[in-house]
């Protein structure tokens, strides 16, 4: 499949080599262009060698958004550091470009919770640290920590 | 009127005064501590400090009993949200918000977020109305109702120049509303005589502007 992900960060960066390892066709959109360091980090050629493609440019322009295959794609993730640029930019995949698969992450519980409600795909990470965090200081989990 | 304001820029602020001015309650939210300082000197304990794209902040600003909601912060992706939260979760009846960047008025209709207001537009729609060589002026669109009211400039030697307005040969869906002439206006009959230089006001059907174009325009094109 083709995977859309705007918003080149730790979180971005990570899914689209993931993806791109396991076959799929991969375009990342960011409006920096330095963001491109963090898809070669690590890897043994560099990301577009490796097939991947990068577009630098604003996410909310339609422009951008289709110089980076936007109206192809089969899966959308909305990765930004801006939980408003992501919640915007997650409605225009699906309803203009009738993207079928679109996840969007949102720094703020409140948001992410009544934008799921609506039939977004919202995954906050704040809430899943907060619940997290909580079983382990009841005793219900335990964990050793993240490596890597 | 119970009147939430988002953003205190100079819009923001502008708006707050003049509508508190005319007996509205408003409440402004800013993210900005230091411009939050700055207004709260003014508008004393109608503008709170928060971001107003979260949610908490908007209650705490009572936006469930709003009436209507301005968002007129300088980013467009928060203009767009705060508007979507305030009709589609509050229930707010009217909501108007600013687009800085007009190529973005797009997802504002996209998301149902109307009116959006772009300052870019407004200016291009003044020059238009001053610079005279473009000879048609949209004065007003309503793009729901699929109608719209301009203007135009009868030319020398024009199809209508001399004509009665019921001899116009106008099309179906246009009506002459106004016709403006020497600092003056008047609403038209069938039997008034339309001359060159006159400024015509019609309403019209969306679609058929090229068509009535041609009644009032110059014979010889440029």
């Amino acid at each position: 499949m083709f995977v859309l992900i705007v918003g080149c960060g730790r979180v971005g960066s990570s899914i689209a080599k993931s993806m791109l390892a396991e076959g799929n066709q991969v375009s990342v959109l960011d409006e920096n262009p330095e963001a491109i360091a963090l898809l070669n980090r690590g890897q043994d050629e560099n990301w577009e060698d490796l097939g991947g493609s990068f577009t630098v440019g604003t996410a909310l322009e339609i422009d951008a958004l289709l110089a980076a295959g936007i109206d192809q794609a089969d899966a959308f993730v909305a990765s930004t550091d801006g939980d408003n640029t992501n919640l915007v930019i997650a409605q225009i995949a699906k309803r203009r470009f009738e993207i079928d698969r679109v996840v969007v992450r949102v720094l703020d519980p409140g948001r992410a919770k009544w934008y799921s409600e609506q039939g977004l795909q919202t995954v906050c990470p704040t809430q899943t640290a907060i619940e997290l965090l909580e079983a382990a200081v009841r005793g219900q989990i335990r964990f050793e920590g993240v490596s890597g | 009127m119970y009147i939430l304001i988002i953003g205190a820029g100079k819009v923001g602020w502008n708006l707050a005064r003049e509508l508190t001015q005319k007996d509205n309650e408003v409440t402004v939210v800013e993210s900005n501590r230091r411009r939050y300082e700055v207004v709260e000197e003014e508008l004393d304990h109608n503008i709170q400090y928060g971001d107003g794209t979260e949610l908490w902040v908007l209650e705490r600003a009572g936006i469930q009993r709003a009436d209507l909601v301005i968002a007129v912060t300088g980013d467009d992706e928060d203009n767009i949200l705060i508007c979507q939260m305030a009709r589609e979760k509050y229930g707010v009846e009217r909501v108007v918000a600013r687009c800085n960047n007009p190529r973005n008025l797009q997802h504002f209709e996209l998301l149902g977020v109307k009116p959006a207001i772009s300052a870019t537009d407004l200016i291009l729609r003044l020059i238009e109305h001053e610079v005279p060589k473009y000879g048609l002026v949209h004065l007003l669109d309503l793009k729901e109702e699929r109608l719209e009211i301009i203007e135009m400039e009868v030319a020398e030697g024009s199809a209508a120049e001399g004509q009665m307005v019921k001899d116009l040969g106008l099309p179906d869906g246009s009506l002459v509303i106004s016709i403006l002439r020497d600092g003056g206006g008047f609403v038209p009959t069938g039997d008034s005589v339309v001359q060159a230089g006159d400024e015509v006001l019609l309403v019209l059907d969306i679609g058929i502007e090229d068509t009535v174009t041609e009644v009032f325009s110059g014979r010889v094109t440029a």
